[in-house]
């Protein structure tokens, strides 16, 4: 299959983190699956009159296109002509090209977390109008109509995350490649459920500290990051923790809180990305699936049972206190 | 007179989205327009959000500059608070920071800029068969072990920083994760063998022997590995020939650690070596679609001209450093830090080869940097310090990025961001013409270029452009 490959308004972030793919590397594990991109914006050789030449093959139908990735949320301003982003060389918005090579597409798959849903492109006053290829935030519906199906039949594939995993990139491609990726192989906001029905809680370093709500009061202690600094990973779709990243890190094992960054709307959390927002000293936001009233009665039994290397350590920058070993039989 | 106007783009294999307008008369770009054709708004973006939230959102201005934009921020940050990070964490910052900047030359090295040399147009030269072999775009042996070292080297941020691009471990107080002796010692071994790819691959020599080059003549004369074939080329294409900037060289000094930052910071002109002072830096929005007065980026604002009105031409905007215009980047770096290879040969003037040696050059002493680091680390020590954020007051956070000079100017009111200014180095070296109608390095830099009459995407252009690795999504923020 061919790809074609376009960076919208977005950071390129995804493009680079796609590179860190390893074993193998990113050229021979898209080559094995038969993959191979038409054009990238960053790898390829062609440029200017050539790149023109192929988008307009493209868009006429001379050559067939199997999957459009695009990366970067879709700028609808200002006023609605698209104009924050021209497609250099062309005279025409980015939205524009992307509204019109879609249709011609097998697979139109939206990589990152401002493709998909417009990200933080969109954050603050959202001064560029961005949105994503079929999402505008929550809402479906964006650069793309709700009701968009590629040529496939699929709607807009969105592997969503901030930056993406280069493996949850490469897997979706591959098993596109394979014929292996079905409407019912997404979750409800069209992301690969491989990734997206595991939270980032899952395999998390900081589990037996959330066990006992045994919480850091400061960014660098090893303790829970939920209860003050902000962290959703309870919350989070995302196998960052199983999978690791850059061999084998994550948000959490850094030390710093999930921003739940695979979610639409992650850029305004109505709150500091850092700290938990309360109601009565109570953090708002329960674990995905936790009835209240279980959650609040399980925290308080855990935290009055918490082991006291379980406190001490929560708020150290490493472990101060080991566990206790089993005495053997005398 | 044989005179035509060209439109090159899309200009691949720069970080994001630029287009290049060209006046070409007589075989040759008479005058040449540097449009950054995509604006997002991050510094509106930033007002009315809590001060610490920059440390969030400003990385993601750039997936290849993102721990730059990071620094950049924590420093910002840290100067409004006042404070210091602590020493240890300092070094681990640099650490993360290095490592990136460092990848991101290699990547442009061996995907970006080399990539060019494979093309069919040089069939027939002596060397393209080896460049065909080593630097062909996605299937060349030297792209396939840049992005297999590049992967590997990048562990030792996912150890220290969790993940890259968009780290959020640097903190004004220092770093989120203390690092153990187990740490050190698998940093070291990562370490160990990304010196094995320099050697093998991009040198062909100990790294020492690449860093310790003395003389201009003994840089562009290298025979040995990667390097070495790049310099081949770079001579019969006549390189050290093409795209002079403006001569003048800026660097914020890169990697603070407690005695100081290892690369220099200064402005070097002519042999003369200064201070920079950012207080005389001024933005121009002479021919940027901005509204707005000529400004200070701690008095900036940001006002896109949503009617895109001439005679502006680019969303960004053009700093100049006491009125004039500065080149940044890693040859500027270290020029300014006295590299003498580098001094002899900005002092010979300056071309595109030189930014690409400067590259490689840097490459080399920063893997001796990133050792010594790491053999410094004292894991007993305290790796971050707790920050309190003012209500009010405002910071500058200066930083070398891979291309060169970032700041941020941040003023915070009432606990709030209620400015947020960010001149990238590209911002520099891709800057419109301003008010005085003196057009930005690149625009300076392409004058001249030799353009064949059957090109409409010139090859010298793309040379010349991508000689300074310039980061677009940056530029314009």
């Amino acid at each position: 299959m061919n790809i074609l490959w376009l960076q919208s308004a977005g950071c390129g972030g995804c493009t680079m983190s796609l590179l860190c793919a390893e074993t193998p590397n990113v050229f021979d594990l898209l080559g094995s699956a038969g993959l191979s991109f038409l054009w990238h914006p960053a790898l390829s050789e062609q440029s200017g009159g050539d790149v023109r030449a192929l988008l307009g093959g493209v868009e006429s139908g001379d050559i067939p296109l199997d999957i459009l990735c695009v990366e970067g949320s879709i700028l609808t301003g200002p006023k609605g002509t698209g104009r924050f982003q021209m497609l250099s060389g062309t005279g025409r918005s980015m939205m524009d090209w992307v509204q019109s090579l879609a249709p011609r597409a097998a697979h139109v798959v939206a990589v990152g977390t401002c493709a998909t849903y417009g990200g933080v492109t969109s954050a603050g006053s959202n001064p560029a109008g961005a949105i994503g290829v079929q999402y505008d935030g929550n809402s479906p519906g964006g650069a793309l109509p709700a009701a968009f199906r590629a040529r496939s039949g699929l709607p807009v594939i969105n592997v969503a995350g901030c930056p993406t995993h280069p493996d949850w990139v490469t897997e979706t491609l591959m098993l596109l490649a394979a014929g292996r990726l079905a409407e019912s192989d997404l979750d409800q906001l069209a992301r690969p459920l491989f990734y997206a029905e595991n939270l980032v809680h899952h395999a998390c370093p900081k589990n037996e500290f959330y066990e006992y709500k045994a919480s850091a009061e400061k960014l660098s202690q090893m303790g829970c990051m939920m209860e003050h600094l902000g962290c959703v990973g309870t919350q989070a779709s995302g196998d960052c923790n199983i999978r690791g990243w850059n061999g084998g890190g994550s948000c959490t094992k850094a030390g710093y809180p999930c921003i739940n960054c695979t979610a639409p709307e992650f850029e305004e959390p109505q709150h500091p990305f850092t700290q938990t927002p309360k109601f009565a000293g109570i953090p708002v936001g329960l674990p995905s699936d936790m009835p209240k009233a279980w959650f609040m009665a399980l925290a308080s039994l855990s935290k009055a049972a918490t082991p006291k290397r379980v406190a001490e350590n929560a708020v150290a920058d490493r472990v101060e206190v080991a566990p206790s070993l089993k005495s053997g039989k005398s | 007179m044989n005179a035509r106007k060209l439109i090159v783009g899309p200009f691949n294999r720069v970080e994001g989205d630029l287009e290049i307008k060209l006046d070409v008369e007589d075989g040759r770009v008479a005058a040449a327009y540097a449009n950054a054709p995509l604006f997002r708004g991050f510094e509106q973006m930033m007002v009315g959000k809590a001060p610490e939230d920059a440390l969030t959102i400003t990385p993601r201005i750039c997936g290849i500059c993102s721990i730059s934009q990071s620094a950049a921020a924590s420093a910002a940050l840290g100067a409004a608070a006042g404070v210091a990070p602590a020493p240890e964490g300092m070094r681990v910052a640099a650490i993360l920071h290095a490592i990136e900047n460092v990848c991101d030359h290699l990547t442009h090295f061996n995907l970006f800029f080399c990539a060019d040399f494979a093309r069919p147009a040089y069939a027939g030269r002596a060397w393209h068969a080896r460049a065909v072999d080593r630097f062909t775009a996605m299937e060349g042996s030297g792209a396939r072990a840049c992005v297999e070292a590049r992967a590997q080297i990048l562990h030792i941020v996912g150890l220290l920083g969790g993940k890259w691009p968009h780290t959020l471990a640097i903190q004004p107080g220092g770093v989120t994760r203390a690092p153990t002796a187990r740490d050190c010692v698998r940093m070291a071994s990562t370490l160990a063998s990304f010196r094995r790819y320099l050697e093998t691959v991009v040198f062909g020599a100990p790294v020492e022997s690449f860093a310790e080059i003395a003389t201009a003549d003994a840089l562009v004369g290298w025979d040995k590995g990667d390097a070495g074939l790049f310099m081949d080329i770079a001579a019969d294409l006549a390189l050290g020939q093409m795209g002079a900037g403006p001569g003048r060289y800026m660097s914020f000094g890169a990697y603070p650690l407690p005695d100081g930052r290892a690369f220099a910071s200064g402005l070097w002109e002519a042999g003369h070596l200064q201070p920079v002072d950012t207080r005389d830096i001024r933005e121009d929005l002479s021919h940027a679609w901005m509204h707005g007065a000529t400004a200070h980026p701690s008095d900036g604002r940001t006002d896109p001209d949503e009617d895109m009105s001439d005679p502006a031409y680019s969303w960004c905007k053009a700093p100049r450093l006491g009125g004039r215009t500065v080149e940044t980047g890693a040859f500027a770096r270290q020029v300014v830090d006295g590299h003498p290879a580098a001094v002899e040969l900005a002092g010979r003037g300056s071309n595109a080869l030189n930014r690409v040696a400067g590259r490689l050059l840097e490459v080399a002493r920063t893997q001796l940097l990133l050792e010594q680091w790491v053999a410094d680390i004292a894991p007993e020590a305290r790796f971050m310090d707790s920050v309190t954020l003012p209500q009010t007051g405002d910071g500058e956070g200066l930083v070398e990025a891979a291309r060169g000079a970032l700041g941020h100017w941040i003023r915070i009111e009432d606990g709030r961001i209620a400015g947020y200014q960010i001149i990238a180095p590209t911002t520099w070296n891709f800057s419109p013409r301003d008010a005085a109608g003196t057009p930005g390095p690149v625009e300076a830099a392409l004058e001249g270029a030799v353009v064949g009459d059957d090109e409409d995407t010139p090859l010298t252009v793309q040379h010349i452009v991508r000689s300074f690795d310039p980061c677009m999504v940056c530029t314009v923020h």
